[in-house]
């Protein structure tokens, strides 16, 4: 064949571009440029930093200030305090017990508001039906209603379906999302018409043309979405204090807030800060793995 | 393998929009028909009716001597080629061909079979593991044709699938695909706004004006005997002058609104003073000597040098030609230049009379 010479991948593309864009500047700007970068990492991480500080060293040292700028000697005794001395300090309940609920409560808002909007802007874009638009429109107007506004009656909801001090009820309610419908909505619409034809010519009904062809095709954005969904669960407080009153049903958040008494010397703060620390483990752990899947979506996507 | 049949097709779109008109068209097996006609005459409309992507608003459409209005495009036995391809851009190039098998339920080696003898034909064989957007848009093309000749279906659809292809390659296909059909023997309907294109892959070719079929017939039936002033002007390349006419005194031939008086041979004179049209392809223009033969005269307001032959377009000095414009084909070696005056005769044998009130051939 003639036509052959394969067209340079787009990954290929790209670095050779970013390359050039790089030689394009001078040295000078370079530095001033990475000089505002790490100006800007120390100011986001610092505030981390000194926490994992806080968590190495004893209540003593933490409550003398100036706290050190380095690590001291205390962090295995401190985490393995904070991990396996757990009972009576957080009302009984031992650290990965919270971060286990934590995490179901994440993944479950999570994996649920992508299941759900994902269906529903499948529906609302590949199918006609009678009052189609007036769903979407009812998706959409759930968008100016944040959680704290309707707190109160679906409480009242949670209470009479018997839902306090449970998973579903801890999930459920912060399930329904307009916004990822909207963001599925609107990737759906700029899949060209003639695939979804040729998919149906190649007799590929409404399921096996969600499964075989949609999903594949959303995987950049369900990972995005999984990501900040995740931690938008991880770090929920308002609903989590609501919901739960037993305290081994409590989230991470909450049970931070409850280690801190109002007086001062009370508070283990080196334990607090380890909690801290492990708080943000899973989260950060979540952005990292899905990391992978967002450049490669990034490079991959081709319009 | 099967005949293609419509009758009477019509496409209404939201009660309003009438695309397509009341087609009747039969597609004898294994035969190529290609629509052609002007952009929004409604060839896409008809040709997705017949994939079932499209309600048909009424009429038949048959396949095989099958009625299968009702039936989906999937349940049609049809496999059509899109104009963008319509590749599942994640797929591999030979999971964008089984895709189609392995819904069907086709056992795996069957499909390997035929995906790796539809991809040496197409000479695609060291691409499967690619993906769409690794391929350049002449063979995403074939795959695109290959993802239509694994199934083995009654009948290809083609929607313009050479239009998004630079000329040199449009060329090259235009031939594989006129290739593959005739080995194949599958009955195809070949969409396309080219009329070389048209010409050349068309065994029946219909040419679409407005939502209806305005001829169908072979290619050179059509470019020798258009039936409409639409189809003369559509078909060929230059297009056709048309030059006002009257029917002159009984078996005298036709008047030309320049005053020349012309005898067609082949052509019944049409009766006195009926006001007609002329129809001379510009190679049936030929210069001569003085103005004393010429039955037209053109005064050159442009000159295409094309080597083999020299194009002059002009306007009539007297009279009137449709557009205001003639176009004469002259040898090469005619040496012409503007606004110089051109004595012309018209090849009586070659030309076509067509009705000047209805615009259709007489
Ligand atoms: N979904 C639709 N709703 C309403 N009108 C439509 C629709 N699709 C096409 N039409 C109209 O029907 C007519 C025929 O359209 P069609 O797509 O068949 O044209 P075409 O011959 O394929 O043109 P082109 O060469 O530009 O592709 C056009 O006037 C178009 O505006
Ligand atoms: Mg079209």
């Amino acid at each position: 064949m003639a036509d052959t010479t394969a067209p340079q991948s787009t990954a290929a593309v790209l670095g050779r571009r970013e390359e050039g864009a790089m030689l394009g500047i001078s040295r000078t700007s370079r530095y001033i440029a990475h000089a505002i970068l790490i100006l800007g990492v120390i100011v986001v991480a610092f505030p981390i930093y000194y926490t994992f500080v806080a968590s190495t060293h004893s209540l003593q040292t933490i409550l003398r200030p100036p706290l050190p700028l380095l690590p001291g000697d205390r962090f295995f005794d401190n985490y393995y305090q904070a991990l396996f001395g757990g009972v009576g300090r957080i009302g009984g309940v031992s650290v990965d017990l919270l971060l286990f609920n934590t995490t179901v409560m994440a993944l479950g808002i999570a994996v649920g508001k992508i299941i759900i909007s994902v269906l529903s802007a499948f529906a609302i874009v590949f199918f006609r039906f009678p009052g189609r638009m007036f769903f979407f429109w009812v998706i959409f107007i759930t968008l100016m209603l944040p959680v704290e506004v309707r707190i109160l009656p679906t409480y009242k909801v949670m209470v009479d379906l018997g839902l306090i001090d449970t998973y579903t009820g801890l999930i459920l309610p912060l399930m329904a999302s307009a916004t990822a419908t909207l963001l599925f909505r609107q990737f759906f619409l700029t899949i060209p018409g003639e695939l979804v034809e040729a998919a149906r010519v190649d007799g590929a009904g409404p399921w096996r043309f969600f499964k075989d062809i949609l999903l594949p095709l959303s995987k950049t954005n369900i990972a995005a979405l999984f990501v900040i969904m995740f931690i938008y669960g991880w770090t929920q407080y308002l609903w989590p204090l609501l919901v739960t009153n037993r305290n081994d049903m409590n989230t991470i958040v909450i049970a931070l807030r409850k280690m801190i008494s109002f007086a001062d010397a009370d508070t283990q703060w080196h334990l607090v800060m380890v909690t801290s620390i492990l708080a943000i483990l899973p989260p950060i752990m979540v952005v990292l793995f899905m990391q992978r899947w967002f450049v490669k979506g990034l490079v991959e996507t081709e319009k | 393998m099967a005949t293609v049949e419509l009758k009477d097709v019509r496409k209404t779109y939201g009660g309003r929009v009438e695309a397509v008109k009341g087609v009747s068209i039969d597609i004898p097996d294994g035969a190529m028909c290609v629509l052609v006609g002007p952009s929004g005459c409604g060839k896409s409309t008809l040709l997705r009716m017949i994939a079932g992507l499209e309600e048909i608003t009424s009429g038949t459409v048959s396949i095989g001597g099958e009625v299968v209005n009702t039936r989906g495009p999937a349940e049609r036995d049809i496999a059509m080629v899109f104009q963008n391809y319509a590749l599942y851009p994640h797929m591999k190039v030979y999971d964008n061909m089984a895709y189609g098998l392995r819904n069907r339920g086709m056992a795996k080696d069957e499909i390997d079979r035929r995906v790796r003898e539809a991809a040496a034909t197409l000479g695609l064989a060291e691409l499967l593991e690619r993906r769409p957007r690794e391929l350049s848009g002449g063979q995403r093309q074939r795959v695109a044709m290959g993802r239509a000749i694994v199934r083995s279906p009654k009948a290809f659809l083609f929607d313009e699938p050479l239009s998004n292809l630079d000329a040199k390659l449009r060329g090259q296909m235009r031939i594989e695909i006129k290739n593959l059909q005739r080995a194949l023997g599958v009955t195809s309907v070949y969409v396309t706004h080219d009329q070389v294109e048209a010409m050349t892959l068309a065994d029946t070719l219909v040419v679409m004006n407005g939502g209806i079929a305005e001829q169908i017939d072979t290619p050179m039936a059509i470019y020798e005997k258009p039936a409409s002033i639409f189809v003369a002007g559509f078909i060929g390349s230059p297009a056709m002058n048309l030059l006002a006419a009257h029917g002159a005194e009984q078996g005298k031939g036709l008047t030309l609104a320049s005053g020349g008086a012309i005898k067609p041979r082949d052509l019944a004179a049409p009766e006195a003073g009926r006001q007609v049209l002329l129809g001379v392809r510009p190679e049936h223009l030929t210069l001569v000597s003085d103005s004393k033969n010429a039955d037209i005269e053109m005064k050159v307001t442009a000159v295409e040098t094309l080597g083999a032959d020299t194009l002059a377009h002009g306007r009539p000095v007297a009279g009137d030609a449709r557009g205001g414009e003639l176009i004469a084909r002259l040898p090469g070696s005619v040496r012409i230049s503007e606004d110089d005056v051109l004595p012309l005769a018209i090849d009586a044998g070659a030309a076509h009379l067509f009705d000047a009130g209805t615009g259709k051939r007489i």
